[in-house]
């Protein structure tokens, strides 16, 4: 019996105890009690815990736990730089059951995704995977996100908010099932150069020669492993996707195997400084998505984003075809470019400027790192047309908060490739596995 | 690949047609699209019992256009009238039934005598409000926020249409407007039967009772209608309302041209976000340079064209236009001349209404709120065969009525209630024409769902959508969609399930026409 297995057993008792001390109201337990008791309920607690959740404890000495999706994930275990340099010079282990997950399947399940999202599907292999977008009726961004192409006819949606309505909505007129499977489905992500050598010394043989986007199936522990070569660090590494009973096994065994290479949880800030680095975008910190915007003109197209690449404008008609034609025929209002700074103090929430007036404002910088591995200070700022294909530097005003005190420093900025780090071994096949 | 078309036009209902021979006229070549058999979809006239035969679904004539008429040169293509600026009986089992007829009320009891005067000058001040929804109805629905110089031109003249009323009656236009009518009928009137009479005008073929807000609207819309018609007011055509359709297709005919019935469209033929063209139900494919369907919104854009080329917005709320019918046909096949009490006999011919009082009408919209048929039915009954001896065999009549309030989704099984429904509508009508069950030789009730599936109306509704405000000009049959066009290049509508709506109006597929042939790609 897994732990798993004994947590909700122990809940079935202890909910047979609560029953039959009900029946006697004097003795009834005082709420507050109830509430602080490791065995309460599922609807006392407002976030619920991952299959990972009784392992990845031990390694937490921070107690930051933040909610991500309706669980409770970490933002840090230990030292947000140790992390971070775990995911560039060794492995890291990321919890990512919370990002939601749909179960598309059915004859037109290739249709309706094609409709759905900006890329051709039709071109998607099965056991490929497949980073896009999709819009509304506008070409309007509502989220981003993978899809995974399990066979002909089954497809794993993964996004970063949930979208059910949309997604049912949308399926007038196809013959697909639509089901959320976030919760039976427990997910990791190992990332880092030593990743594949651990996926190896795990017993995936002939994982390092998955490239990049493959699906491959593995069974190891006496677990169904399915593990793609994605991520959200831009280094090499992979996502493991497994049945939610096996969670516990499963990060045991990784742990066991690597320990000599370097493996350590990590949280979403590590993550998060890797994927700027990485040139990856975020729904709401790089764009906000149109499902929740209130003001005119803040939502965001794929052209704005810079996902040109992610729009098959030649593949048949899809959500918000129309008006991304017209935009891509005019161009796009702004556009979301990376920055590169001058000094190395990170330009967190700052405003971009061709001149050193206010009136020379033309955009907003949305994410901003020291970048330790490339020893830059780098950003990502959404620039008005037509200045963000311009060669001449920016200023960026950075406010530095000293004791109490602002100290407001312009800087020098000109725009470079987004994408500030791509180490070879992220697109190497076979990947280095020693 | 067969022949090319300039247009396709699907469905030969009397929009369909209409606006054929408006594309043909401008030298298009067209292709006129029928799965029936018959001309004029829910404009036509059947036979329902051997030797008997009659309009099967509109049977007054009460808004098509003089200019119509003349333009398409109806009447040189056959189209006569049996009688035309029709009296309206409103009957009473109590009284005399009163006679409404051109701003008059006859047989009005002495204590409404007051009703006389306020009906004179309430269908005129009706007449001058129907005037702004006329010259809204006559024009292509503009943009919410106008796009061209002709549509900004276009609201202006409703404004100003609306500003020369003069104060009172603009403030009373737009006190009335969106209100409902049993509160303006209560405002005005006493009489019981003369304020059911003018509440079954103001719901008939809507979704409504008389307490719903909108029904004034709805009433306008109906005296727009009726400026349309001018002298002929209400009217029934000779030979039925088919003959009107056939007057068309001829017209059309005359023009160029070329129509197929018994031709079920499977689905539109699209091509890079182009329509191209049409599959037929065998397999075969024609092409055109542009496809117009005068099937109503749901069917076309669903059925049709379908959702994968369209937006889930669009699909979604296309999916939530309101079209389900709430009227019902009755047909009596009569082997004698009913005799309705007080009622000369001369008056047979004209319309006769069973609407005697507002609550009456308002109870009988009730229950189909919850799938539910009405105790006591509000009917607007015709005998064409009064009239037009050509429908039944000699001696023999026909009863055509209109009966509402029939939801299109019933509780119980349609098949199971039917028949006691007619008997329910049988005893009404035997207390206004004693003996009339006896003379009866077949009946035939077409509810919603019958309609639906013989004359392809999605939900049952012959007006191809609820007429309401949220419905109405420039969001007819939805926003983003109401200027005939849809969003997939080359394919329009040209149904009643567009500006202005409904009824045998015809002005749907006229000014779909223009639309098209606005468009230089035509």
């Amino acid at each position: 019996m897994t732990l798993l297995n004994r947590l909700s057993e122990s809940n079935r008792l202890s909910e047979s105890n609560r029953l039959s001390e009900s029946n006697r109201p004097s003795e009834r337990q005082p709420i507050v009690e109830t509430f602080i008791s490791a065995e309460r309920p599922h609807y006392r607690r407002p976030l619920i815990q991952t299959p990972f959740f009784p392992r990845s404890q031990d390694f937490v000495e921070t107690d930051a736990y933040i909610p991500w999706s309706g669980y409770s994930t970490l933002d840090v275990f230990s030292s947000v730089e140790q992390e971070y340099f775990a995911i560039r010079n060794s492995a890291s282990l990321f919890d990512l059951t919370p990002m939601v997950k749909y179960r598309i399947a059915g004859p037109d399940a290739q249709d309706y995704l094609n409709r759905l999202v900006t890329r051709d599907i039709s071109k998607l292999k099965t056991n490929r995977v497949a980073y896009t977008v999709w819009c509304n009726d506008a070409g309007h961004v509502i989220d981003d996100g993978t899809v995974f192409r399990l066979s002909e006819t089954e497809f794993r949606l993964c996004t970063a908010e949930r979208q059910l309505d949309w997604l049912l909505e949308s399926a007038h007129g196809f013959a697909v099932e639509i089901a959320e499977v976030t919760a039976d489905i427990a997910a990791l992500a190992l990332q880092g150069p030593t990743s594949c050598a651990i996926l190896t010394a795990l017993g995936c043989h002939g994982v390092e020669l998955l490239k990049p986007f493959e699906i491959g199936h593995f069974v190891v522990e006496n677990t169904r492993l399915m593990v793609s070569r994605t991520g959200f660090t831009g280094d090499l590494g992979y996502e493991l996707w497994l049945p939610p009973e096996s969670a516990v096994t499963m990060w045991d065994a990784l742990m066991r195997v690597g320990k000599l290479r370097g493996l350590r949880p990590i949280g979403y800030r590590a993550l998060d400084m890797a994927r700027i680095e990485a040139g990856f975008i975020l729904p709401n910190v790089d764009f906000v998505s149109c499902a929740h915007t209130i003001r005119l003109q803040r939502e965001t197209t794929p052209y704005e984003l810079g996902l040109d690449w992610a729009v098959a404008l030649d593949k048949g008609h899809f959500n918000g075809r129309r008006p991304l034609l017209l935009e891509k025929q005019n161009g796009p209002r702004r556009r979301l470019v990376g920055l590169e700074l001058e000094g190395n103090k990170a330009a967190h929430g700052s405003l971009v400027y061709t001149g050193k007036n206010d009136h020379d404002h033309v955009g907003e910088i949305t994410s901003a790192l020291w970048s330790p591995t490339c020893k830059r200070n780098i950003a990502y700022a959404m620039i008005a047309a037509p200045h963000f294909s311009s060669k001449s530097p920016f200023w960026v005003d950075i406010y530095l908060h000293r004791e109490l005190h602002w100290e407001r420093r312009m800087v020098q900025a000109k725009i470079v490739d987004r994408v500030f780090y791509l180490p070879e071994r992220r697109k190497q096949t076979p990947a280095p596995s020693r | 690949m067969s022949q090319h078309y300039q247009s396709i036009i699907i469905g030969a209902g009397h929009n369909g047609l209409v606006c054929a021979a408006y594309l043909a006229r401008a030298g298009n070549s067209v292709l006129v699209l029928d799965a029936n058999g018959w001309l004029g979809g829910a404009a036509s006239t059947q036979s329902f019992y051997p030797g008997f035969r009659l309009s099967r679904v509109a049977h007054l004539l009460h808004a098509l256009p003089q200019n119509l008429i003349s333009e398409l040169q109806l009447h040189q293509h056959g189209l006569q009238f049996a009688s035309s600026n029709m009296a309206t009986y409103a009957l009473s089992t109590q009284r005399l039934p009163l006679r409404l007829h051109n701003g008059h009320i006859e047989n009005l009891p002495d204590e409404y005598a007051q009703d006389q005067v306020r009906y004179h000058a309430f269908v005129k001040q009706m007449n001058r409000f129907a005037a702004v929804i006329q010259s809204l109805n006559s024009k292509m629905p503009s943009r919410v926020i106008p796009a061209t110089w002709r549509e900004r031109l276009d609201l202006l003249r409703v404004g100003l249409k609306l500003r020369l009323l003069g104060r009172r009656d603009m403030r009373e236009f737009l006190r009335i407007a969106g209100m409902n009518v049993y509160d303006l009928l209560e405002e005005r009137f006493q009489s019981p039967e003369l304020k059911g009479a003018l509440a079954l005008d103001a719901t008939l073929g809507a979704e409504h009772g008389p307490r719903s807000p909108g029904t004034v609207l709805n009433y306008l819309h109906r005296w727009a209608g009726l400026r349309n018609a001018g002298s002929n007011g209400i009217a029934q055509v000779s030979g039925g309302m088919g003959a009107l359709s056939e007057a068309v297709a001829l017209s059309a005919k005359h023009a160029g041209t070329e129509i197929r019935l018994n031709t079920a469209v499977k689905r539109i033929l699209v091509e890079s976000d182009r329509a191209v063209g049409v599959e037929l139900e065998n397999g075969e494919q024609i092409y055109a340079n542009q496809v117009v369907s005068n099937a109503d919104p749901k069917t076309s854009y669903l059925n049709l064209l379908g959702p994968r080329h369209l937006d889930t917005e669009f699909v979604r709320r296309i999916k939530h236009y309101r079209c389900k019918g709430l009227t019902a046909k009755l047909h009596l096949a009569l082997n004698s001349l009913p005799t309705f009490s007080q009622l000369p006999v001369a008056a047979l011919s004209q319309r006769l209404i069973i609407a005697p009082s507002l609550d009456y009408v308002e109870q009988a919209f009730n229950p189909s709120k919850y799938g539910e048929l009405p105790p006591e039915p509000v009917l607007e009954i015709t005998l064409p065969s009064v009239a037009d001896s050509s429908l039944a065999p000699c001696g023999q009549h026909v009863l055509s009525a209109i009966v509402q309030y029939v939801p299109y989704e019933l509780r119980e099984a349609p098949a199971e209630i039917k028949k006691q429904f007619v008997g329910q509508l049988l005893a009404l009508l035997e207390r206004y024409a004693p003996g009339i069950s006896a003379q009866v030789i077949h009946a035939e009730l077409l509810l919603p769902a019958d309609l639906e599936q013989q004359f392809h109306l999605h939900g049952g509704h012959w007006h191809h959508g609820a007429l309401t405000f949220d419905q109405f000009f420039f969001t007819r049959p939805i926003p983003g969609a109401a200027q005939y066009q849809s969003p997939v290049a080359g394919f329009y509508l040209c149904g009643a399930g567009n500006h202005p709506g409904g009824g045998v109006m015809g002005i749907a597929g006229q000014l779909a026409a223009r639309r098209i042939l606005a468009n230089p790609l035509a």
